[in-house]
């Protein structure tokens, strides 16, 4: 086989090696092609990570309602009417919009302007945000709970127990290291509660939260700080097929229904959900993924080409070679494949370069952003992408090569030989 | 060996057609040397060409070894010269990259001689024109007349039929001609059939025989007495 010829090899090296700097300068915008594809989509890939790892706690296709104050006048109301979402509203709203899985009432003291609660324990205390929990928060956002703990359950809601789920910063202030806070008594707001939790603080995608943080049934919150059906705000996922978009839509128009707010009133009720935000980074990363093909494989395809000028002028240089080769008995099609092997192992070779180069500069940034605090992780570009790249390389290589290989083997012995 | 009869030649340069073989017959036995002799453009080049398979003709028979030779196409006509053909040019025409013994590997490679048996057979024939220390050499370290011993050891590895040489020495001073001439001589009283076109009676006298080419036709055919290149000097 020609291919596994080690005389074919040495012809190769041979011819490329005369034209050394030629070769290099040609190769390297191969190289630089295959390098910028590497290292864009590895790029792309490394945020993509990054921000999955961020939002990993969270559903993807969740979102947040909360009322605020009316700005349109309707039905006999004033504007600037305060709006005050309850506890019924969570029934309605499951009622009437299907594609709601999970929707978990949420009311909180402290965080939005109020004061926080006061939390002593024997001579240690401070200040932190309580809230008003139900279990199902945890199916939409997971609440990550350290070992021999747990979170609020059903039976703390029924019975309206006197329990609390801590933050870890809580933990800190409130215990000596070596002590487990589980069982332990803190009071807040002069109230005795038992710890039977301690949550393990993770930035999500949630907005606000703290690794102070203190959980109570919701049951029990209300009954401390004498709220009744007060819902401070509205936690809701989505099935995982339902884009939350329409859902936020039809939350904020049940609400504002029941909560007789003008349906063009679009202050009354507070909304965000996150997989707008999530579809937009996601974008952004797709963007990247493409923009690093298409720049990779335009600068691939500038390079390969580059190489077929080079194999071109190389062939005009070697006219009078390549008439002596026939002369000795090389036929034609054999000149023809040296000619495309030279292309395909020039375009092989920088590309291979380029994966090497590629590979190393990711690594290089991933090691460089280890410690930092941007989302960006394991940017690595999958096997199947390298593969395709070098197998359009070989393609691209071998079909550019067919223009000089054509007019290498077009040459007449007779014709090069006599040229002087 | 060489049968040739009735062989025309024409080239078309635009509209015009030049008429350069009006009508070759001519046979060479085997163990031959003739010498191609003729002003310049009377056609011996052209001739030496259709004889070695690197032009074709427009008309004629052409047989080599009994093997008639027509409606070859490249690949055929590339393995044939491999086979029945050695050259030997003015210009040497080594491949200026290889070495000495890489470019008298060359016709062994594309005949498929395996590697080690090419470079001992290149090896040989280096020797044989009295190269044994310059393998290594690129051709431009090498001397004219080394250069075109060079390609006689090139052309004689392959170990054609026929050994075709357009001036072999003209671009050679008369000394190293003579040392080529000789070199060409022991070839052929080891019973080569050579073929040698030139310019210099000196050179054709070194032949057995002298073929004068003028205006497309053979004018003179006439065995010679063969001077010794060695005792020319
Ligand atoms: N490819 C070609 N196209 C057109 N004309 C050609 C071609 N090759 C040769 N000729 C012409 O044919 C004639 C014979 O050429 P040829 O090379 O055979 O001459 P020659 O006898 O070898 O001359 P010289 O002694 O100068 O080498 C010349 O007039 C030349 O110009
Ligand atoms: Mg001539």
């Amino acid at each position: 086989m020609l291919l596994f010829n080690r005389d074919t090899w040495q012809e190769i090296f041979g011819s490329i090696q005369k034209n050394r700097a030629r070769t290099i300068i040609t190769v390297i915008g191969v190289l630089w092609g295959i390098f910028i594809y590497i290292a864009l989509s590895g790029a792309a890939k490394g945020l993509d990570n990054g921000f999955e790892e961020e939002f990993k706690d969270v559903a993807m296709n969740s979102m947040f309602v909360w009322a605020q104050q009316t700005s349109v006048p309707y039905a006999g109301f004033k504007t600037g009417r305060a709006i005050q979402l309850k506890l019924e509203n969570v029934d309605l709203l499951k009622s009437r919009i299907p594609e709601i899985q999970f929707i978990a009432p949420r009311i909180v003291k402290g965080v939005f302007g109020g004061d926080p609660g006061s939390i002593v324990r024997g001579d240690k205390s401070g200040t932190y945000n309580v809230y008003g929990d139900y279990p199902v928060l945890a199916k939409i956002a997971n609440q990550k709970i350290y070992e021999g703990g747990r979170f609020i359950n059903q039976g703390d809601i029924e019975e309206a127990r006197k329990v609390c789920v801590i933050g870890e910063r809580t933990q800190k202030e409130l215990f000596e290291k070596a002590e487990n806070p589980i069982g332990e008594f803190i009071r807040i707001d002069k109230v005795f509660f038992k710890v039977v939790g301690v949550k393990k603080y993770e930035e999500n995608g949630g907005g606000f939260g703290d690794d102070g943080d203190i959980f109570i049934p919701f049951a029990t919150f209300k009954k401390l700080y004498n709220t009744g059906d007060d819902v401070g705000w509205l936690a809701i996922a989505a099935y995982d097929n339902v884009n939350v978009v329409k859902v936020e839509d039809k939350v904020k128009k049940v609400l504002k229904k029941t909560h007789q707010i003008a349906p063009e009133d679009e202050r009354a009720i507070g909304s965000f959900n996150l997989g707008e935000m999530f579809g937009k980074i996601t974008g952004f990363s797709d963007g990247l993924t493409f923009l690093s093909l298409v720049v990779g494989i335009a600068t691939i395809i500038a390079g390969v080409i580059g190489i077929g000028n080079i194999l071109l002028i190389s062939v005009k240089e070697r006219t009078k070679e390549l008439g002596v080769r026939r002369a000795l008995g090389a036929t034609p099609s054999e000149v023809r494949g040296q000619i495309i092997l030279e292309s395909v192992f020039l375009t092989m070779i920088s590309g291979v370069f380029g994966i090497v180069l590629g590979a190393f500069v990711l690594r290089g940034v991933d090691a460089a952003t280890q410690d930092m605090d941007i989302p960006y992780a394991n940017p690595t570009v999958p096997v199947a992408y390298i593969l395709g790249a070098l197998l359009i390389m070989v393609v691209l290589g071998t079909l550019i090569g067919l223009i000089p290989a054509q007019r290498a083997m077009s040459i007449k012995p007779i014709d090069a030989l006599r040229e002087e | 060996m060489i049968k040739i009869k009735g062989l025309h030649k024409s080239y078309r340069i635009g509209k015009n057609s030049l008429h350069v073989l009006k009508g070759i017959n001519f046979n060479v036995e085997e163990g031959e040397m003739v010498a191609i002799m003729g002003s310049s453009g009377s056609g011996k080049s052209t001739l030496l060409n259709i004889i070695g398979m690197l032009d074709v003709a427009d008309e004629g028979e052409y047989t080599l070894d009994n093997i008639e030779i027509k409606d070859l196409d490249e690949t055929k006509a590339a393995k044939y010269r491999n086979r029945f053909l050695g050259f030997i040019f003015q210009s040497f025409n080594l491949i200026n990259y290889k070495t000495a013994l890489e470019n008298v590997e060359l016709p062994l490679y594309y005949q498929k001689v395996p590697r080690k048996e090419r470079q001992e057979k290149a090896t040989q024939y280096l020797a044989k024109v009295g190269l044994t220390d310059w393998i290594k050499h690129l051709p431009s370290e090498l001397s004219g007349g080394q250069k075109q011993r060079v390609a006689i050891a090139r052309a004689m590895a392959a170990e054609p039929k026929v050994l075709l040489a357009d001036e072999p020495t003209g671009a050679l001073d008369s000394t190293t001609s003579n040392e080529v001439m000789q070199l060409i001589q022991e070839i052929n009283d080891e019973g080569k059939t050579i073929l040698v076109v030139t310019h210099e009676n000196d050179i054709a006298n070194m032949c057995k025989r002298i073929v004068q080419l003028k205006d497309g036709v053979i004018i003179e055919d006439k065995i010679v007495e063969q001077v010794r290149a060695l005792a020319h000097v």
